[in-house]
């Protein structure tokens, strides 16, 4: 269940990201205006969000070595997100939480991250690393680990394709149908997506090759390579279980391909 | 004689029947597993009451064409090796059906 809170007060700003509008309240200008620059394009437009989070800024201690092992763990009814740069409760049912975090754009977009994808678990949807991208009214997601081409494919996009991410890829799930929205989380091309939205076609397994083709996967490597691109932080078994059973149901309703490519413009003749 | 051998589904599992193969996954650690025809029908038939030994001959043996001592010798290593991801449970004794079956998801 969520939320929706009244009205954002004046020092907080809405990040609205496949319809979910967070709202992240700071004492801190210069950080706010870091979060408005970096998050332009999603922000919320909408009077009332769904969460809100209030930030505490610290320093981060040069004497104090960065621990990188992230913690998402349920404790006392509260998610608690945890890394060397942040430190975070939330309770979704309050619709409220904290964030101590190092004065840095990495640790709230981590926290956002994880966020997002418990949320979209519950819904059955999921943040999959995957470029996305819109044509002709349909999105279109490219998944792979890195290296596997999702930057380059997104630099090949045509024209009339709006780049929804280079990275990850937002899934949400409609009834009987998935819908790929834009997200702010950039890749290497360091470009926030188009903040839009259409239903999903085809998800496109990743390989350079010698030439384009597209070729069918059977069912069980879809699930699992699907499983392996699947943004998941928390140590969860009842998370496990929704996650795997997402990935099947996504499995059963849209078509997983693989797309192999040269990298150069034609691949884009291919999609549809 | 060997013992008898009992075997049910681990709750501590997710799992779902796609294009005719069966995946399991381990909730505690994440583990993968896909079950072809033949461990799949095991799979399914482990309520916990019926003995290993029943559901080879009752079951694997009629619905497939296979050897019956080279069946239970296969039955034996599939679930020995499921029970150590905690998939599946194993006991001399009786045990009771921890997870529904995969076919009624």
């Amino acid at each position: 269940m969520t939320t929706t809170l009244p009205t954002i007060a004046k020092e907080a700003v809405s990040i609205e990201i496949g319809g979910m509008a967070i709202a992240l309240r700071t004492q801190n200008p210069s950080f706010r205006q870091m979060i408005e620059n970096r998050y332009a394009g999603f922000l919320g437009t909408s009077p009332s969000s769904h969460f809100e989070f209030d930030i505490d800024l610290y320093e981060p201690s040069e004497s104090t070595p960065a621990n990188d092992d992230l913690e998402v763990k349920i404790e006392e009814g509260e998610w608690l997100l945890q890394r060397g740069d942040f430190r975070a409760r939330w309770n979704p049912d309050a619709g409220h939480g904290q964030i101590r975090q190092a004065c840095s754009p990495y640790a709230i977009d981590c926290v956002l991250r994880i966020i997002h994808s418990l949320l979209l678990a519950r819904q059955g949807g999921f943040l999959v690393h995957a470029a996305s991208a819109i044509r002709g009214g349909n999105a279109f997601l490219f998944a792979g680990v890195s290296g596997a081409g999702k930057t380059t494919i997104s630099r090949l996009a045509p024209p009339d394709a709006k780049l929804l991410t280079d990275e990850i890829s937002y899934v949400r799930r409609e009834g009987n149908r998935y819908l790929a929205c834009g997200t702010p989380f950039a890749g290497e091309l360091a470009r926030v997506g188009e903040n839009q939205s259409a239903p999903l076609s085809a998800l496109f397994l990743l390989e350079k090759g010698l030439q384009n083709s597209i070729e069918p996967v059977g069912a069980v490597e879809a699930v699992q390579r699907l499983l392996r691109n699947i943004l998941f932080f928390a140590d969860d078994p009842e998370l496990v279980e929704l996650v795997f059973q997402s990935a099947c149901e996504f499995a059963s309703l849209v078509p997983i391909r693989r797309l192999v490519f040269v990298p150069d413009q034609r691949v884009w003749d291919i999609i549809r | 004689m060997m013992a008898e051998k009992y075997v049910a589904r681990s709750s501590a599992i997710a799992a779902r029947l796609l294009g005719g193969e069966m995946m399991v996954m381990s909730t505690a650690d994440s583990t993968f597993f896909t079950l072809d025809e033949v461990a799949s029908a095991i799979w399914q038939a482990a309520d916990g009451r019926t003995p290993l030994s029943e559901i080879v001959a009752g079951k694997i043996c009629q619905e497939f064409d296979v050897d019956r001592e080279q069946a239970q010798r296969d039955a034996a290593r599939f679930v020995d090796e499921l029970s150590q991801h905690g998939i599946l449970l194993v006991s001399d004794q009786p045990l009771m059906e921890s997870s529904p079956s995969p076919e009624s998801r």
